[in-house]
């Protein structure tokens, strides 16, 4: 019967691991071929490959696994995907009802566990209610802001007969998000639009949630407001990075144009985005002189965090569409005259070039492992997903996304051991295209097991490790916080990547200095199977530009001059 | 707003919200909160509050409609009026939640807790007991030569004084329910 829904759900993959307790279903997902399971190496691996798929494809990501360590093995995914607004559905498997609460083998209280970071869950006791539930489930997941969902499923409700009914029939309840915006308000919007002289759109992963035609119609905006565009960490990709009016990534480690842009504009235009705290630095400081609209689907993300003088709740897909179909009938007015003055300024600002880096001096700069990496993939049918640390920032940077759902990170949650088993989700998804996970060696080390899973799929996946044998985020705070105490932030005893490819079975590539690397990115590129690039970069490179915690857009670092004392007592306490 | 001499904070009766969202008084707001009755239904309403530090004064939830398979949880909270907001938006956006409704700012209410005092004493302490128990319509549920049990409901106002006064004569135990508050008129 799970089987059933999955395949009326139009599911065609599923990222698991059996255990005793969803024997039941494994056996019925071995007498059918519709449904494709992939078996990783680890539940954490699994959850994190959903993620990857759901992200790269707009389709929920759909994982099985066990009772007790199989479901306890999933939830920092869970969590991610909460963060990041991903719609996951987990299918667990749970002791029988009758042993439920008696301590019995590897129960654990699924549901208990994970109901704080899943947007719903049910544990099933019927069996007549399983295949609605699970209808329920992806409704849930895929409905109003996306996110992580679980259906914990008893053994003796897997063996027993029921009722199936069928996706049409289940009942979705009240759970009805409202998509359309309060017209009023996209109107004042509009309004502000036709005035604003300094104005901004602060784009978020709302938008690539909301579908391709929400970034086609950002785009339709940008181009004909001539507006600035700046997006946070999971939004890249829904304005391209080639456009004229982007500006980069705004935040902690955004460029000096987007985060003057935010600091000095009139009108800001957030859509999509929650005013993280990576993105506004000191709040008090934050945007002091603008206008503020924000339009989301959720209405608790509004007024969280920032108050805005015109709140939007509504997909911003609808949103946009009806935007602009106002602005173009009030007759398509825009400020022309300020905004010349304006993107004058913006010019100014990135004359400053804060993304340039010293030269080298034979050994590679991180960033300059990223630019090559970029101009040598350029135009190719490419999907990136990231681990977490410096190497995500500077992938970030340095990186071009032309369009949405080509990238993938972890953003809310910041989850070392996230990109590797992601890329496999993406290839998996898309096995034609060249996925490329850009790690940092410790963080590639925590699902390092997933290679297997690569390996066993086929999936090409390119594993490009910026290796600076360091906890180089961790390293950079200790610098510029901690009067360079560097605590436990040295990678040591680092495998051999090469042997351990080897192990594998896959291709291993080292390389350690800049007139090798362009070479071996190539042979990366060329190689018909997995690769493992141990690309050893420079260990004290540190990521810039930098907002400091406890900052302020305008108080941004850009170098290495000045680095000490930069985090005031106030902003140390921050993460 | 000075000519109207309207305090900030003071929109209880007012069309309009006078509220200045920034300030930081702290408000108590009493919220009816209609959800499914299902397992885990509590302790997800629950464990938003604790999970993100917002205060619970008081709580009572039952099946108020079996057919329906509805639950009412009435929860007393406060906090900052941003606060408020935020704990309204992130009820409503709960799976289990149908509706929220701020019945501290809907319009007049009508709340009341029912609460058991037990009071142990003896000669003069008994009689004045029983005397301020009948100016506060409290009844004796339960007797025995040395206490009383009384059985009192009104505001958690009247239900703390009542408890302030039984302090000097002999009040050993309280059980309260939390407030339970329904609208006032015919919607
Ligand atoms: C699971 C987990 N544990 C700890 C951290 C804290 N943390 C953030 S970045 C980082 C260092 C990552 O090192 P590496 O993967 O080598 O990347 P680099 O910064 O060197 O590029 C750590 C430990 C985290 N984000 N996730
Ligand atoms: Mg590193």
């Amino acid at each position: 019967m799970v089987v059933q829904a999955l395949k009326d759900q139009g599911v065609e993959v599923v990222f698991g691991y059996p255990g005793g307790a969803v024997l039941p279903i494994y056996d019925e997902v071995f007498q059918q071929n519709d449904i494709r399971h992939i078996l990783v190496r680890h539940e954490q691996g699994a959850i994190h490959a959903a993620e990857g798929y759901a992200r790269s494809t707009g389709k929920p990501g759909v994982v099985l696994v066990t009772s007790g360590p199989g479901a306890t093995n999933v939830v920092t995914g869970i969590v991610d995907a909460l963060m990041d607004s991903i719609p996951i559905v987990v299918l667990s498997g749970q002791v029988p009802t009758f042993m439920i609460g008696s301590d019995a083998f590897q129960e654990g209280d699924t549901v208990g566990i994970t109901r704080p970071c899943t947007k719903m869950n049910w544990l099933v006791k019927e069996t007549d209610k399983l295949a609605e539930t699970i209808h329920q489930a992806f409704h849930v997941a895929t409905t109003g802001r996306p996110g992580p969902v679980l259906v914990d499923i008893p053994k003796d409700v897997q063996f027993a007969t029921g009722t199936y009914v069928e996706k049409p029939k289940a009942k979705t309840d009240h759970y009805k998000p409202r998509v359309k915006g309060d017209i009023d308000a996209i109107t004042r919007l509009v309004e502000m639009i036709e005035t604003a002289e300094k104005p901004v759109f602060y784009t978020g992963g709302g938008v690539i949630n909301s579908g391709p035609a929400a970034s086609q119609l950002l785009r339709e905006l940008a181009e004909a407001t001539g507006f600035p565009v700046t997006s946070t960490l999971m939004g890249l990709g829904a304005y391209p990075a080639s456009g004229k009016s982007w500006l980069g990534m705004l935040g902690m480690h955004g460029t000096y144009e987007a985060n003057w842009v935010m600091h000095d504009c009139d009108l800001m235009i957030n859509i999509g985005a929650r005013f993280d705290d990576r993105i506004t630095g000191r709040l008090n400081a934050f945007s002091p002189n603008s206008k503020k609209a924000h339009i989301d689907i959720d209405p608790s993300s509004i007024n969280k965090v920032i108050t805005v003088d015109v709140p939007i709740v509504g997909d911003v897909g609808h949103v946009l569409e009806d935007l602009l179909n106002i602005w173009k009938a009030r007759g398509r007015k825009v400020n022309r005259e300020a905004l010349g003055r304006w993107w004058k300024q913006i010019e100014e600002w990135k004359s400053i070039d804060c993304l340039a880096y010293k030269p080298s001096s034979g050994s590679i700069r991180p960033q300059h492992a990223i630019a090559r990496l970029e101009a040598l993939t350029k135009g190719m049918d490419r999907y990136i997903t990231t681990e977490v640390g410096q190497h995500q920032m500077w992938a970030a940077q340095y990186l071009g996304f032309e369009d949405p759902n080509r990238w993938m990170t972890s953003g809310g949650l910041g989850t070392m051991g996230y990109g590797l088993p992601a890329s496999v989700g993406v290839q998996i998804a898309h096995p034609d295209a060249l996925v490329i996970n850009v790690a940092g060696e410790a963080s590639w080390l925590m699902n390092m097991q997933e290679m297997g899973t690569a390996m066993q799929y086929r999936a090409p996946v390119k594993q490009f490790i910026l290796n600076n044998e360091r906890l180089g985020m961790v390293r950079q705070w200790q610098e510029l916080l901690h009067g360079e105490r560097y605590s436990s932030s040295w990678s040591e005893a680092l495998p051999d990547f090469v042997k351990l490819a080897d192990a594998f079975g896959c291709k291993g590539i080292r390389c350690d200095n800049e007139a090798d690397l362009d070479d071996a990115i190539r042979e990366m590129l060329a190689y018909d199977g997995p690769v493992i690039f141990d690309c050893l970069v420079e260990k004290h490179e540190n990521c810039f530009p930098m907002i400091p915690s406890g900052n302020a857009h305008n108080e941004m670092i850009l170098g290495d001059v000045d680095t000490q004392g930069v985090i005031g007592a106030s902003g140390a306490v921050l993460v | 707003m000075s000519p109207l001499q309207i305090k900030k904070g003071s929109s209880k009766h007012s069309a309009y919200d006078l509220r200045d969202p920034n300030a930081e008084v702290i408000e108590t707001h009493t919220l009816a909160v209609s959800v499914d009755n299902e397992s885990g239904v509590l302790a997800r309403v629950i464990g938003l509050f604790s999970a993100r530090g917002y205060n619970i004064d008081s709580l009572t939830v039952a099946e108020v409609d079996h057919l329906g398979h509805r639950s009412r949880i009435t929860v007393v909270t406060s906090g900052t009026p941003q606060v408020i907001t935020q704990i309204k938006a992130q009820l409503e956006r709960m799976v289990v939640v149908h509706e929220v409704h701020d019945l501290t700012v809907e319009g007049p209410s009508v709340q009341r807790e029912l609460a058991l005092f037990k009071v142990q004493g003896k000669g003069e302490h008994r009689i004045e007991a029983l005397r301020l128990a009948e100016i506060f319509r409290a009844n004796v549920v339960d007797s025995t030569l040395e206490s009383f049990i009384f059985e009192m409901t009104g505001t958690p106002e009247k239900v703390d004084a009542f408890a302030v006064l039984m302090q000097p004569l002999g009040l050993t135990e309280v059980a309260r329910t939390g407030v339970a508050a329904l609208a006032r008129g015919k919607k």
